[in-house]
């Protein structure tokens, strides 16, 4: 790369070093996400928010983009966050981050503020991460100059006000929006966009992108100090179990985070430096340690799916099987060479 | 009377290291931003807005400028960038035109629901569709409910000013409101008149840093900002914003004193007072429209008509005191809308609708003509300014001018 210090204001501002947590006994007690909130019971998002707040630590700043992590979680005079918290609007996740970065950045270069490497998250959910946000979010990993981590918590529908279908919902999904009825069974048409690795395939100088999932807290927990540490705008993408949204017993939550990854369609992987590696169960998936379950075992714990004849979900099986067979990169890239 | 001619008026001597340049609307803008030592500025292409962000970027290859300035990929990025670095401490910049200013209208709600203290520049641009480049002010006006502080500049020189007031009275604690600063596009946005820029030892004299204190978001300072209230406190929220508005018309007054003393300017903060004293009639408007209108005032009094002209630079808050004051003596105002309001009282523009308003509760008020003119960048004549006047000399004399209905100057029928 040229050399660039012909910017005479270039600095550099140092991330936090967050090393990896080695076994949940190793992760410390203290919270920054407490009580205060008022999500749903088995809420998995909610569960997001605590571990990634206990990974960035007090020197955190988090933006939290209009959602269900705003309206049920952060409401005047209860507020559950224990670190500096600010609303941002739905579209505006990798907006409110890079602003933020930038304001600590010129703030610290001119002498204005303590030098001193601070966290920024933004967190958004599929709504405002996947649909409205998407080319902010695109705008803000291309600012390489900025440190900063947007979580997106995907509980795969508007579900803050009263589920309805997003871009990041599944195939066939009952939803406010897309209701099964009595000439048309499948409403949603639109197969889930694969946001992560478009993101990462699409911003080629972002140095980590990574998806988890909060059934696998620890790995979660350092996906996300990773994040923070590498430098630079980072992407964490991960889905969140939603009892209302996905209509099942709460106590299921951790389960059917499980099951998403055991039947291939949630699959685990970091791109760290332009190298993918793929984690988990994922990692075991592709290389035949382990076979991947049914997706007839997902689906049919789940009231939003309950319309589903045995050919949607052989349909849906389907695609699941080409994601794995058929892509370039399986669980990943989806266009295989012609 | 030898009317006073801007062009040739009295060269005050200003305070030492002040230089005189050769620069557009939107030059002087950029080294407000750079003057007012800004710590991000976020831009992103609308014409005619953009010429600034232009002589800023250069401003910053050339190193004469430390400022971050991010090239955002839309007007709503753009504006939340900038909100979210003031939260941090950061002062900012930033700004549009048009529709630009349209596509950034949820940011610009909140930011001034938020209190955000952004100064913002609106190069004024007729809204799409069908496209125009040149002025109307329907942009800018459309966030005059929300709690934006809204002024209209008409020179170049006026334009380096209003910012660096801008700076001072939206950051100060008891207003700490957006503010915006509207230069009519092209007009103002790209001519180029003599400025005196002054040095930054002046302005430092002026302008205090920007200080957020117990607001400011930082790790030091945990705070939650803009949780849900809903309708248990929205209300007292807005009425801190109201609150917030009315003192910013006495901080207004205190920095615009304060500005002269140390500047070497004159000039009252609220409006422009044209030929007033003695005047009959009385032609209202704002922006660069005070140059036609000007001529035309000095034509007319050749003539011996008692005409003067008022223009409004402050359009939020708005001067009710000053247009009562200036207004009440005379028999007829003939108010010029460079905008529209479609289907409002007696389909008038904005400014209209708001001088009879602020006219309506006096004893016995001057009548108001509405007039629209100039739209799309359209330009308003000397020729037209003395139509118009006349109108309103016909009106004053109890002629059958129709006082409740709005007179499009200028279009073709």
């Amino acid at each position: 790369m040229p050399d660039t210090d012909v910017d005479t204001f270039a600095d550099f501002i140092a991330t936090q070093v967050l090393d990896p947590w080695k076994g949940p006994k190793k992760v410390p007690a203290e919270e920054y996400y407490t009580s205060g909130h008022r999500t749903c019971q088995g809420c998995e998002s909610a569960q997001l928010m605590k571990l990634m707040a206990k990974a960035g630590g007090p020197r955190s700043i988090v933006l939290g983009a209009t959602g269900c992590m705003y309206v049920a979680n952060t409401t005047y005079y209860s507020t559950p966050w224990a670190i500096p918290w600010m609303h941002t609007q739905l579209g505006s996740a990798g907006s409110a981050a890079t602003g933020t970065a930038a304001g600590l950045k010129a703030m610290m270069r001119k002498g204005k503020m303590k030098k001193e490497p601070i966290n920024v998250i933004a967190v958004c959910g599929d709504g405002g991460g996947a649909d409205m946000g998407l080319s902010a979010i695109s705008a803000a990993l291309q600012h390489t100059q900025y440190n900063l981590l947007i979580l997106l918590y995907d509980n795969e529908s508007y579900a803050n006000t009263d589920i309805q279908v997003s871009g990041s919902s599944p195939w066939g999904a009952n939803s406010t929006f897309s209701p099964p009825g009595k000439v048309k069974r499948i409403m949603n048409r639109r197969w889930k966009k694969n946001t992560a690795a478009m993101l990462a395939s699409g911003h080629p100088e972002c140095r980590y992108v990574a998806t988890v999932c909060t059934a696998y807290p620890v790995d979660a927990m350092n996906s996300v100090r990773k994040a923070l540490t590498i430098g630079g705008p980072t992407f964490v993408h991960s889905l969140d179990p939603c009892p209302k949204g996905w209509d099942y017993d709460p106590m299921y939550s951790h389960e059917l985070g499980e099951l998403a990854v055991e039947t291939g369609i949630w699959p685990l992987y970091e791109v760290e430096e332009g190298k993918l590696k793929m984690c988990g169960k994922s990692k075991r998936i592709v290389s035949g340690q382990f076979k991947r379950k049914p997706v007839r075992e997902y689906l049919k714990r789940q009231g939003r799916f309950a319309h589903f004849t045995d050919e949607d979900i052989e349909y849906f099986q389907s695609k699941i099987d080409d994601m794995w067979e058929t892509w370039l990169i399986p669980g990943v890239i989806p266009f295989a060479a012609a | 009377m030898t009317p006073p001619d801007l062009a040739v008026a009295e060269k005050i001597e200003g305070p030492s290291g002040e230089t005189e340049e050769l620069i557009s609307g939107s030059e002087a803008i950029a080294h407000a931003c750079r003057l007012a030592d800004v710590d991000v500025i976020t831009a992103y292409p609308i014409r005619p807005y953009d010429t600034v962000m232009q002589y800023v970027s250069q401003m910053i290859s050339n190193g004469d400028f430390d400022c971050e300035f991010i090239v955002a990929e839309s007007e709503h990025s753009q504006f939340e960038i900038v909100k979210h670095a003031s939260v941090v401490g950061a002062r900012v910049f930033c700004g549009s035109s048009g529709v630009g200013w349209f596509y950034a209208f949820e940011a610009l709600a909140v930011t001034a629901g938020l209190r955000v203290p952004m100064v913002a520049m609106v190069g004024n641009r007729a809204l799409d569709d069908p496209g125009a480049f040149g002025v109307e002010h329907n942009d800018a006006l459309a966030v005059r409910d929300l709690g934006w502080m809204l002024n209209w500049v008409s020179t170049a020189q006026e334009a380096l000013d209003t910012a660096l007031i801008a700076y001072r009275v939206a950051e100060d604690k008891r207003v700490s409101l957006p503010c915006a600063i509207s230069c009519d596009g092209a007009f103002l946005t790209h001519s180029q008149t003599l400025v005196k820029v002054p040095a930054q030892e002046t302005v430092d004299s002026f302008l205090p840093p920007y200080d957020r204190a117990e607001k400011q978001l930082h790790p030091d300072n945990p705070i939650t900002i803009a949780p849900q209230v809903n309708e248990d406190w929205l209300m007292e929220m807005r009425r801190q914003n109201d609150m917030a508005m009315r003192r910013a018309r006495g901080v207004i007054i205190e920095a615009y004193e304060d500005f002269n003393a140390k500047f070497g300017r004159s000039g009252e903060p609220f409006i422009e007072r044209y030929m007033m004293d003695d005047a009959e009639i009385a032609l209202v408007g704002m922006g660069t429209l005070a140059m036609p209108v000007r001529v035309a005032v000095r034509k007319m009094r050749e003539q011996g008509k008692k005409v003067g002209f008022v223009r409004v630079r402050w359009f939020r808050p708005f001067p009710t005191i000053e247009l009562q004051d200036v207004l009440g003596g005379v028999h007829a105002v003939g108010v010029i809308d460079r905008d529209y309001s479609f289907g409002s009282a007696f389909h008038s523009g904005v400014l209209a609708t708001e001088v009879r308003s602020a006219l309506y509760p006096m004893e016995s008020p001057p009548k108001v003509i509405s007039f629209i003119a100039g739209l799309g960048g359209r330009e308003v004549s000397a020729d037209n300014v003395i139509e118009m006047a006349d109108m309103a000399f016909d009106a004053a004399g109890g002629g059958d001018i129709n006082d409740q209905d709005t007179h499009w100057i200028g279009v073709r029928e």
